[in-house]
């Protein structure tokens, strides 16, 4: 997979993607991460043969995916950010009908159909109208689809979005299953915990840019060491504070909402060993005491200035380059 | 853009697979979702019996002597006409349904012909207006409804309505393309429907219109096709003394010809080039 160059801009005005550079090996979990408009989409339908860019090239599974889409839709699946099955048919059906369109014979579409649903765990609802459903299970219902046509690469546009917390893990053992056994998935995630959780590697886009690349370990390192944290009681704060300033000279920090200070590590577990023996002579008994490594959130705030998360307080940053309203023209 | 575009072509065995495959897609949907069609039905029904009941008598006195004094007969061939234009603005209200639950942009990801979706979706919209067609027919006969010519006549006077129905459909799938949101087609397809419906001779003979309503009625492709439908099954008397049964017929087919000519390429392009 590779994507070199790729500019897209909606209107002459809104620029969805600047520039974007991607290069990954097969067999991975690629997990693009950014907040709501900040691109994903476009990208992925660039990749998906959806939508051309205006300049630049992208490679899915060697093959060229703007001079040759017809190719590439053999060789790619995608699961978009709304489950696209239909309601009024049975589970069975929706898989069939797009195995057949995916020109597997009918015999072939029904054989691949029991075991993509076997594997969804949805054997049992097979029969049955999608209307049935909850919404965890079109979501599965949606990536058996994608991936009837034993495609070499898949998309997953944010898989997890809106879904229950249950059924959230079950996506994520069904990703994780298909990587096993050699597909290639790019997803796209405005969860921090999920890219961490799945990706071999990591990118994260703002405002149409790739702004950063890795693998999650190689991110956090970017934001340098790790943090001791500890809560006491409220009465040997003041002293808990002075004795930790004493331990490698950085100034500790007391947030007041979760109650904790923090200290910069920058020597790991030594430093943790130094802050036990500096509480300990000085008679201090934490209720809490951890070495915290910095989670992809902290990398995000660092690199964008603003929190992943947060779509709803900058509404301002909603439309870009994506589509539920579906005419930013 | 530098890239030179090598279109991998699809074999005609492919597309056809592919339309059908999609057309029974869209038919399931009929079949599972039995009121969809109840209610498609109800409403030319419905029509009918008003029609028929509250402006038959008023209306009866003042047709053509081809309609045997009897406003169903008059009134029938018209709503075939006005059934299969309201029916094909279903084309518009499935298209953008796809597009906003994003099926339609699981179907441009697949490798399948380009031209399978609009295909599907206009072969089954005309397979579930020949089904709305004949039972407004069923009715229309329990009614009191009588063809004046032959069974042939009749025949051919639904496959006309068929054919027009079958090429309006591409226009609606240009107008869904276009609008993309099922709320706006809504009003996109039946505004400019409406007023078509009635400035044409569905209705009424357009004899008693003014004449800067009637030079436009007499012209347009609805009162064309209404004035075919009349002469295959009341007869040559339906019509104006200037006009032939075989010439209104010919222009109808004309007609039906020339929107699907030019709205099919279109729609086709339109789909390609979405992109939001």
């Amino acid at each position: 997979m590779s994507v070199m160059g790729v500019n897209k801009t909606f209107g002459g005005t809104i620029e969805a993607l600047v520039d974007v550079n991607l290069d990954f090996e097969p067999g991975i979990i690629y997990g693009l991460l950014g907040p709501n408009g900040a691109g994903k989409t476009t990208l992925i339908r660039v990749l998906t043969t959806l939508l051309k860019p205006d300049s630049g090239s992208a490679r899915v599974a060697g093959v060229d995916v703007i001079s040759d889409p017809v190719t590439a839709r053999t060789r790619l699946g995608l699961a978009g950010q709304f489950a696209a099955v239909d309601d009024y048919l049975t589970g069975r059906e929706n898989v069939e009908m797009v195995g057949r369109l995916y020109n597997l014979s009918r015999t072939d579409a029904a054989r691949r159909a029991d075991e993509v649903l076997e594997r969804i765990h949805l054997t049992d609802a097979a029969e049955r109208p999608v209307r049935t459903y909850s919404g965890g299970m079109r979501r599965r219902l949606d990536l058996a689809a994608s991936m009837i046509g034993r495609p070499q690469v898949l998309f997953l546009d944010e898989p997890t979005t809106g879904i229950d917390p249950r059924s959230r893990v079950d996506v994520w053992d069904l990703i994780e299953d298909l990587v096993a056994d050699g597909t290639t998935i790019l997803l796209t995630t405005q969860y921090l915990d999920e890219a961490d959780q799945l990706a071999a590697r990591v990118g994260v886009i703002d405002e149409g840019r790739l702004i950063t690349e890795g693998t999650p370990e190689e991110l956090k390192d970017k934001l340098g060491g790790s943090v001791v944290e500890l809560t006491v009681d409220d009465d040997t704060r003041t002293r808990t504070m002075d004795t930790l300033r004493s331990v490698n000279g950085d100034e500790p920090v007391y947030d007041a909402g979760s109650k904790r200070i923090s200290l910069p590590a920058p020597d790991g577990s030594a430093t943790l060993i130094q802050v036990v023996r500096a509480l300990d002579d000085a008679g201090i008994a934490p209720g809490d005491l951890s070495l915290r490594k910095p989670t992809l959130d902290d990398v995000f705030m660092t690199l964008t200035g603003h929190v992943a998360e947060d779509t709803n307080k900058s509404p301002q940053r909603g439309r870009r380059g994506r589509q539920p309203e579906r005419n930013p023209q | 853009m530098t890239t030179t575009v090598t279109r991998t072509r699809m074999s005609p065995g492919h597309a056809i697979k592919d339309t059908w495959v999609i057309t029974k897609r869209n038919l399931l949907r009929n079949v599972r979702l039995p009121q969809l069609l109840l209610f498609a039905t109800i409403q030319p029904v419905m029509f009918l019996l008003l029609f028929n009941y509250v402006f038959g008598g008023a209306l009866g006195q003042s047709l053509p002597p081809a309609a045997n004094g009897q406003y169903i007969n008059w009134i029938v061939p018209g709503l075939l006409v006005q059934v299969a234009t309201f029916g094909s603005g279903q084309t518009a209200l499935g298209l953008t349904e796809d597009l906003s639950k994003g099926v339609i942009d699981r179907f441009r990801s697949l490798p399948m012909a380009r031209s399978a979706v609009l295909a599907g979706r206009t072969l089954a919209d005309a397979i579930r207006n020949g089904f709305v067609i004949t039972l407004m027919l069923a009715v229309g006969f329990v009614i009191g409804f009588r063809w004046q010519t032959s069974l042939f006549g009749m025949l051919g006077a639904m496959l006309v309505a068929m054919m027009f129905a079958y090429a309006l459909s591409w226009v609606m799938a240009s107008i869904g393309l276009a609008v993309k949101n099922p709320e706006a087609a809504q009003s996109a397809v039946f505004l400019p429907v409406f007023p078509l419906v009635f400035a044409s001779s569905v209705f009424v003979p357009t004899q008693t219109m003014p004449d800067w309503l009637r030079s436009f009625a007499d012209v347009q492709p609805i009162t064309v096709t209404a004035n075919a439908l009349r002469g295959l099954i009341l007869g040559r008397d339906a019509l104006l003394p200037t006009q032939s049964v075989s010439g209104q017929v010919w222009a109808a087919i004309a007609w039906a010809a020339g929107i699907f000519v030019v709205f099919a390429p279109l729609a086709v392009r339109q789909y390609r080039r979405i992109t939001d």
